[in-house]
């Protein structure tokens, strides 16, 4: 039977090969890589060309990101963004319903050594400040918003490594994360009041490659961080509860 | 050829995912799966001796040769999605473990 699977599986594989090779479905090699739609992403010119875009020197653009891939997750899709953080609220929902929501924490098996409890506190400040750094340059430096909370998400891991219980602390991170998707939410719909559409960036653009620039961007990945940090958070702390048996 | 490669690493996620019977090592494959279709999109944005996508004091101008980034971020979306099926998965993993007391389906299968 598994014969037959891997059989059929490598006559899949040869044939999707084959027909990569052959036929050039996503045009890589007849599509000059200069006249795809995607480069207009590049240079800032998806509303009309602004020129030659320059590091530390651009002003006014239409988006004034550093960070490409950024500008195109936050701002010009960012209703896109806004469904996968749906996603991953939706996820943390399905996690909570089927460990069973607010049960007693689960002891760990083994007592944390000395090490290990005095390392975790010492690290878990670095690894926070880090992931508070990561999305706050998000839209400057590779990273952002959701690696950002990731690893805010794995400082407070280190903490429950080394022994420490959450206790009451999570229902301060329920309060943060609702408030930081509602405010998203809310940021999409100033954008339709002032400018139109919703979503649209409605504060100015700055200079390429500063702090304070490409306009709401920073706000949005601030408040993606918070969301999807608190989120894991509260992931990782229902996996460390068990259901109250009644 | 990272295409090539990656889809061989998507097929490789498919059979671990139907002949395997610990909850575990299918969540795994899905991963392994995961990974696979990901390297594969950002394959088509990948040019020889292009430049990733951001600007930055030494790679300074738009006129530059950069790689596709529309694929990127696509997958920057497909990944987070990822995590949370991950996430639903490890959790169904864990119930199954404290009801059944056991991870390999074989085992529960007359139970369920």
């Amino acid at each position: 039977m598994k014969r037959i699977l891997i059989l059929g599986l490598m006559a899949i594989l040869v044939m999707g090969i084959y027909n990569y090779a052959v036929y050039d479905p996503y045009q890589k090699t007849t599509m000059p890589f200069e006249e795809r739609d995607s480069q207009a992403y590049l240079s800032r010119s998806v509303n009309g060309d602004p020129g030659e875009v320059v590091y530390g020197k651009s002003t006014n653009l239409e988006n004034g990101a550093a960070n490409t891939v950024a500008a195109i997750v936050v701002d010009y899709r960012s209703f896109d963004t806004l469904g996968e953080v749906t996603v991953l609220f939706i996820s943390s929902l399905g996690v909570a319903f089927l460990s069973g929501g607010f049960g007693k924490t689960i002891r760990l098996k083994h007592k944390p050594s000395f090490l290990l409890q005095y390392g975790a506190r010492f690290v878990f400040g670095i690894i926070l400040v880090f992931g508070a750094y990561m999305f706050l340059h998000g839209h400057l430096t590779p990273g952002g918003g959701f690696p950002g909370g990731a690893i805010i998400a794995a400082s407070a891991l280190v903490l429950y490594l080394g022994g420490e219980s959450s206790g009451e602390k999570m229902k301060a991170f329920k309060i943060l994360e609702g408030a930081a998707g509602s405010l998203y939410v809310l940021s999409g719909i100033v954008g339709l009041y002032f400018a139109g559409f919703f979503m649209q960036n409605v504060l100015p653009s700055g200079i390429v490659g500063h702090l304070f620039s490409a306009g709401i961007m920073p706000v949005i990945y601030i408040l993606i961080g918070l969301k999807v940090g608190s989120e894991l958070t509260g992931i990782l702390d229902y996996f460390m509860r068990e259901e109250v048996s009644s | 050829m990272m295409e090539l490669l990656s889809l061989s690493l998507l097929f490789l996620g498919m059979y671990g995912l139907i002949t395997k019977h610990h909850v575990l090592k299918m969540i795994v494959s899905m991963n392994v799966m995961e990974i696979g279709l990901n390297l594969f999109i950002t394959s088509l944005g990948y040019q020889e001796s292009h430049l990733a996508p951001i600007l930055s004091s030494k790679f300074p101008s738009s006129a530059l040769n950069f790689v596709d980034p529309l694929p990127q971020s696509l997958v920057l979306t497909s990944i987070v999605i990822g995590v949370g099926t991950t996430a639903v998965a490890l959790a169904f993993a864990k119930k199954i473990y404290m009801d059944y007391g056991t991870l390999d389906l074989e085992k529960i299968e007359g139970r369920l």
